[in-house]
């Protein structure tokens, strides 16, 4: 799960990490309340949940009011990555001496939370990766201790250089961990973590994603989900039992099972198709299942025709094909539809869904065939 | 021979009375798994499909000796069910749980290394030695006695191919499935290696998919230390950045852990990659063909 960089700002001051005030803002007249209780020059940021809103031109500094009112006009409502500003963060702009980033990830291959520090801040941290790797400082978090102050102390001097600023350094990088850990995050990034001219050291951007399999224990953050149209769509097909991304192709698939159903997709593109979704509902034989998935892929008006290919394993294949007779009983449509059906009690499903007058094929790539020979109907 | 379960495996079944625990051992008892005790706090001394039950791992092994675990507790509670596992001297456990936080597992990793236990999963579906024991979800029928290792990422999938192989008279040492989330315990490499070492093994199948990059640590690992052939496929070539694909641990960040950058690991590595699942089979025969 994602949260906007106000939203991250809010969790960073919740933990004691300095942040220069903001005012979040829905209109051009916030905008303006908003430059005019900061009194000064104001930066004003595009609150989308995507990276790059600078390139884009979703980032402005404001000398005066009025500057900020031009900026609002014209970042609010404008489109960046296909996802359209709503809200603009209206924030007082430091005086910067110099840019740092610090970011913690959960690293898969150490198993382990892993800080990275560098000089290079401001700049995607990605792009530092590829171009300068050894201006990036890595270090892999014991997971029995914590990040040890000893530790933060001389990540934070060698970033740095100054004890004084790498002081105030390595208490923020203490508690950016304390609360990756306790929000079960999966990324928390500061960047850039500036110096000022006068010698303080603040977050004035930041970006957190948080583990979805752990929401059921954070509330606090779940409450924070701003979902975009996608995301609402993917989150009412996980309340039902199913896994569901859209695509933008038009030939519908249902599977059982995540990797099955991604080889599905690739089995679509490899004959020539384009498939529309990933849908994954799981291992049963439940009727209702079935109806809630093909209520989804036919509520995409792109999809021509529907492959639904099932691997019978504990479910048998005769179970699931009387689920899906049950399901095609209630779901009328004219969108064509092909059943795959193999592994246990293959034949019986088979023979089960033939009386039906459904196309049923057994191997995938006769149903990824017949499915986009569908779709061109 | 085999890798990590066999005719010696003696399990106990971690959340034995839940739906999904009593299901399942019965069906891994049918297959002939040695299945010696199940365990579900304050239930000591009833019995579940033939099994008995303990209040706890420790008290479940100072009886019948078991040294693998399985566990069907939810997720909330599976890090700590793997750690009672491994305190108590299991030495393989196999979380099927789905949904475990991943700092919970970050957590446990260095006590199980310290403990010298082995964990697979979670969010997996288990492992199969066929012919001598089943531990885990796998539909037993589809597998048949042989010499290929096999490893994977996902649960349908894997059975697709392995049904493909059984079809094509290729059976099976034994049949691991790793697991969909991106902190877990074996991965390909550590398993690589295992079916290296085993002399019944005379080749690989490995199903790899997108995020993370444990399939390009699994190519050098083949190109510079394995002799037994791998034949490979990668699911997710038409998968979206940045969305989850069912799996936790499949998606593509940032740009990295694509298809198309395993699949070229691979091929830099020697190892043919599977066009379609349909070809694997086939890919298998001409690869040990070589060998001759």
């Amino acid at each position: 799960m994602k949260i906007h960089e106000y939203q991250a700002r809010q969790i960073f001051r919740d933990y004691g990490i300095p942040v220069p005030a903001d005012v979040l803002c829905y209109t051009v007249r916030e905008v303006e309340k908003a430059a005019k209780e900061l009194n000064g020059m104001v930066v004003i940021k595009a609150q989308v949940l995507t990276g790059g809103r600078g390139k884009a031109g979703g980032v402005k500094l404001a000398r005066n009011v009025e500057e900020a009112i031009n900026a609002g006009k014209q970042i609010l409502g404008m489109d960046i990555k296909g996802l359209t500003v709503e809200k603009v963060l209206v924030t007082r702009a430091a005086d910067i001496e110099k840019e740092f980033y610090v970011g913690l990830i959960n690293d898969r291959n150490t198993k382990s939370v892993i800080l990275m520090a560098s000089a290079e801040g401001g700049v995607e941290i990605e792009e530092v990766a590829k171009t300068n790797p050894e201006k990036i400082i890595k270090f892999q978090i014991n997971p029995l201790t914590g990040l040890l102050d000893y530790q933060t102390r001389n990540i934070a001097l060698k970033l740095f250089g100054n004890a004084i600023h790498a002081q105030k350094a390595a208490s923020i990088l203490t508690k950016l961990y304390k609360l990756f850990i306790e929000t079960d995050s999966t990324l928390a990034e500061i960047n850039p973590l500036i110096l000022t001219t006068d010698n303080e050291v603040l977050a004035i951007d930041g970006k957190m994603n948080f583990d979805d399999n752990a929401l059921f224990r954070q509330p606090k953050i779940l409450a924070m989900r701003e979902p975009d149209e996608e995301e609402v769509q993917e989150i009412a097909a996980h309340e039902k039992g199913l896994s569901y991304i859209k695509l933008d192709g038009n030939i519908g698939c249902m599977v059982n099972g995540a990797g099955l159903a991604m080889a599905t997709m690739d089995m679509i593109k490899l004959y020539g198709g384009s498939p529309a979704n990933f849908l994954d509902i799981g291992g049963s034989s439940n009727p209702q299942k079935v109806i809630d998935a093909m209520n989804i892929l036919l509520g995409d008006k792109n999809v021509k025709s529907v492959m639904i290919n099932i691997f019978g394993g504990i479910t048998r294949c005769d179970d699931v094909a009387r689920g899906l007779i049950k399901a095609l009983e209630i779901i009328i449509t004219d969108v064509p539809i092909v059943v795959r059906l193999s592994g246990t009690n293959a034949e019986e499903g088979l023979a089960i869904l033939k009386e039906t007058g459904l196309p049923t094929v057994s191997s995938m790539s006769e149903a990824a065939k017949k499915a986009i020979e569908l779709s061109k109907r | 021979m085999s890798i990590l379960v066999n005719k010696d495996t003696k399990l106990v079944v971690q959340g034995i009375t839940g739906r999904d625990g009593k299901f399942h051992t019965g069906r891994m008892t049918e297959y002939g798994t040695n299945v010696v005790a199940g365990v579900s706090p304050g239930k000591e001394g009833e019995t579940v499909e033939g099994v008995p039950v303990f209040n706890s791992v420790e008290n479940a092994v100072k009886a019948t000796g078991a040294n693998t675990s399985i566990l069907f507790v939810p997720a909330a509670y599976a890090a700590d069910a793997i750690l009672e596992a491994s305190e108590a001297g299991i030495k393989l456990v196999v979380a099927i749980s789905e949904g475990v936080p991943i700092q919970d597992m970050i957590r446990v990793t260095p006590i199980l290394k310290q403990n010298g236990t082995l964990l697979i999963g979670p969010n997996c579906p288990g492992l199969i030695t066929p012919g001598e024991a089943l531990v885990g979800i796998l539909p037993a029928m589809i597998f048949k006695e042989g010499n290929i290792g096999f490893i994977s990422r996902s649960g349908t999938l894997t059975y697709e191919v392995v049904n493909l192989l059984t079809l094509s008279d290729f059976g099976q040492t034994t049949v691991v499935g790793i697991g969909g989330d991106p902190v877990a315990g074996l991965y390909f490499i550590d398993l690589l290696e295992l079916f290296e070492n085993d002399p019944d093994t005379i080749a690989v199948v490995l199903i790899g998919e997108i995020g993370g990059d444990a399939e390009e640590q699994a190519a050098q690992y083949i190109a510079e230390k394995m002799t037994k052939p791998v034949v490979a496929f990668i699911a997710g070539q038409t998968a979206p950045p940045g969305k989850r694909m069912g799996h936790a641990g499949a998606i593509i960040s940032s740009g990295s852990g694509t298809a198309a950058e395993k699949i070229a690991a691979f091929n830099k590595a020697g190892v043919h990659v599977a066009k379609e699942p349909a070809e694997i089979p086939e890919l298998l025969r001409k690869k040990l063909a070589e060998l001759k």
